[in-house]
């Protein structure tokens, strides 16, 4: 064939390529507007949400927006250990005097008391000396400040002060790893016994890795069993896993609670057994034991069913050959079929380790306090302490880590060959 | 699953260790279920088998905590059950809408940039739900939608419609297109030909996706508790502040019927699976 063709002309006169190229864009531009409902409402609703939980998490804007002299007149600050220069002073002292006015000292006495302990007594001091009139403004403030508290006079509290200027700040994400900036603008450890989020991300980690593996250990069996027995019989037992599957999460805990309550069954059986004395029955809820057997059995059938739809694709015939080719029955599974499984252990396995990783409800109700989870903690600070920053910062800690295994999954299996029911 | 007579002894005791597993594991699936229906007939106040119950005794049994969460006084039940399927059906109709065009648009196969907008559409199943719940909530409290039933409503739709869009997409996967060219080639318009080859063929996978959304909102409590007030309880809400309190024998009457719904699911939606493979033609 030469390279050079006749060019094809559509009936319109046309060239076909043309032709072809405008129906293309016309059914890409059908596509997606059939998409962008959903799209534009997400990204409205759920995306930007998300990204406002970012900004929200590092801004640090409120103290730069109130002491704008200050923080102006602190850049002529040269020698840090020493005390700052007149002009801060006057500085501070005018932005100080501003929120007076307006009421907004408060606030501001609060927000660098958590900077450093003992601000806000200083700073309500001050406050009544201004309310009185009896700071001269004519005179030096830096020396009339000073005399107000001997904290004033601490250069530690000017570099709290100073600490605070930049607007935006990772702290609430250090302090999410019980980590802090100090004062010299390096990052410091908490003292061993206040390292409790650090404690918290691993026992995350480590409930929902043991929580994979039980499943993973359980699940497997019985999706072999059901991918290999005769339709009749599986279907039938594929409701023991479908049925705690669509029944309410909540159920499900609840009656985890009474079977493992000390009165309850499963320590009545210990007793009947002769495991356990009557009078010494264990504890087996309010802490990990509780939130290991519920979450096992709450997320199963997320291992169960990947598992089976893979195990239902491998032919009989492979085992039967491996065998007659002179394997045992354990080679052959081993060598045969189980590298055939990896895919669905794939998707088991982090579809399950991303749900457990976030669980609430559940360690909330059968944790105790040794069983939660740092979801719990994220729910507390924004339902409790109110401390909705750090919440997000926690929120988009843990987001990190389960995107990074999404990621994984998707590179593994896909997205779109997650298989439902 | 018998044995052939040649099996040697080792793999016969093997054999049975691993049937003795899948039945433990079946038991630990299914029995924790089975515990809530007897209890719920309990004619006492605690949550253990009382000595009557254990010989069978009827008068043991009654069923005054069915009558405590219908007829209870200053009891929440009512309004609960009321808000959860107001709210379910709501969501549900909007995921199934919004799902099924996204799906429609996603299986064709002109459309760009489908790796990431699919995984951007499914991300709300993904995401943990505390994460989805703390950034809803800043959304709706800004939009003025907090503590109202619209906002839970839009709430369970981000939630709902993965569910739709998986479930719909996969149908379409084993979708024929040359029956929709075949209508357009007979001169139909797009939306007749949707109306009347597409939708009648996914509509088995588009029911389904509907039924895994219904239940998501019908079951969701996480983002529901940052999101409600007093007047938008629901089921969910109220056993979790129930169990959080004190368990008492009237949740489990409740959670009796919450097993009978999830047995109807499961019957609808196993029924619909057939269905749709049926219609798509896949035998097994």
């Amino acid at each position: 064939m030469s390279s050079e063709t006749k060019q094809i002309l559509t009936t319109d006169g046309i060239p076909l390529e043309v032709s072809l190229k405008k129906a293309e864009k016309k059914n890409k531009i059908r596509a997606f507007l059939l998409v962008a409902p959903l799209l534009l409402f997400l990204v409205i609703t759920y995306i930007f949400p998300i990204g406002e939980m970012f900004t929200r998490s590092v801004d640090d804007r409120m103290v730069t927006n109130m002491l704008p002299k200050t923080f102006k007149a602190m850049e002529k600050w040269e020698n840090l250990n020493e005390l700052p220069p007149e002009e801060v002073y006057r500085g501070f002292y005018e932005d100080y005097k501003l929120l007076a006015e307006n009421q907004q000292h408060g606030k501001l006495g609060q927000r660098l008391n958590k900077e450093k302990n003992g601000f806000n007594t200083i700073t309500k001091k001050l406050f009544r000396q201004i309310k009185r009139k009896k700071i001269d403004e004519s005179a030096s403030l830096k020396e009339q400040i000073n005399k107000i508290h001997k904290r004033w006079r601490n250069v530690e509290y000017w570099q709290a002060i100073k600490r605070t200027a930049p607007p935006y700040t990772a702290a609430k994400y250090l302090k999410g790893m019980d980590m802090y900036l100090a004062a010299d603008g390096s990052i410091a450890q908490v003292d061993e016994d206040r390292r409790i989020h650090r404690i918290l991300w691993l026992r995350t980690l480590e409930i929902a890795f043991f929580v994979t593996l039980f499943c993973f250990f359980m699940g497997y069996p019985i999706a072999h069993l059901l991918a290999t027995l005769p339709m009749k019989y599986s279907n039938l037992l594929m409701i023991c896993v479908l049925l705690p599957f669509w029944t309410s999460l909540l159920v499900r805990t609840a009656s985890w609670m009474i079977l493992l309550q000390q009165q309850g069954i499963v320590n009545d059986f210990f007793v009947m057994i002769g495991l356990v004395a009557d009078d010494n029955r264990p504890e087996m809820m309010y802490n990990k034991v509780g939130t290991y057997v519920a979450m096992t059995q709450i997320l199963l059938p997320f291992m169960v069913l990947p598992l089976y739809s893979v195990m239902k694709t491998i032919s009989p015939s492979l085992m039967r050959a491996g065998k007659s080719l002179g394997g045992t029955p354990f080679v052959a599974f081993w060598k045969v079929y189980f590298p055939l499984t990896i895919p669905g252990i794939g998707a088991g396995c982090l579809l399950v380790f991303i749900l457990a990783i976030g669980y609430y409800i559940t360690p909330a109700l059968v944790g105790g306090a040794s069983g939660t989870l740092i979801s719990n903690q994220i729910a507390f600070h924004m339902k409790t302490t109110l401390d909705w920053s750090f919440a997000s910062a926690m929120g988009l800690m843990l987001l990190t880590g389960v995107l990074v295994i999404y990621w994984i999954y998707n590179k593994l299996v896909g997205v779109d060959n997650i298989k439902l029911g | 699953m018998a044995l052939p007579s040649y099996t040697e002894t080792r793999y016969r005791i093997w054999h049975y260790i691993y049937i003795a597993i899948c039945s433990f594991v079946f038991f630990f699936l299914i029995a924790p279920l089975f515990v809530i229906f007897p209890l719920s007939f309990n004619a006492e106040e605690f949550l253990v088998f009382s000595e009557g119950m254990k010989n069978l005794d009827p008068d043991a049994f009654s069923l005054r905590w069915y009558k405590d969460m219908i007829y209870g006084t200053k009891n929440p039940w009512g309004l609960a059950a009321k808000n959860s399927f107001i709210i379910a059906i709501f969501a549900t109709i909007g995921s199934i809408i919004l799902g099924t065009l996204a799906a429609l648009g996603l299986s064709s196969r002109h459309m760009p940039y489908k790796g990431i907008i699919m995984a951007t559409l499914i991300s709300p199943m993904i995401v943990p739900l505390i994460i989805s719940g703390v950034a809803i909530f800043f959304f709706m409290a800004k939009a003025g939608l907090a503590a109202t039933h619209t906002g839970i409503v839009l709430a369970h739709i981000i939630l709902g419609t993965p569910f739709v869009v998986i479930t719909v997409t996969a149908t379409l996967s084993g979708f024929d297109h040359s029956v929709t060219r075949a209508a357009a080639s007979l001169g139909s318009n797009p939306v007749n030909t949707f109306m009347k080859i597409t939708l009648p063929l996914i509509l088995p996978g588009v029911i389904s996706g509907g039924l895994f959304a219904f239940v998501t909102s019908f079951d969701e409590v996480v983002v529901v508790l940052f999101l409600a007030g007093l007047e938008n309880t629901t089921i969910p809400v109220q056993m979790w502040t129930g169990l959080r309190e004190q368990l008492s024998p009237t949740i489990l009457a409740v959670a009796t019927c919450l097993i009978l719904l999830s047995t109807l699911i499961l019957v609808s939606a196993e029924l619909l699976r057939r269905r749709s493979e049926r219609l798509r033609g896949i035998n097994r």
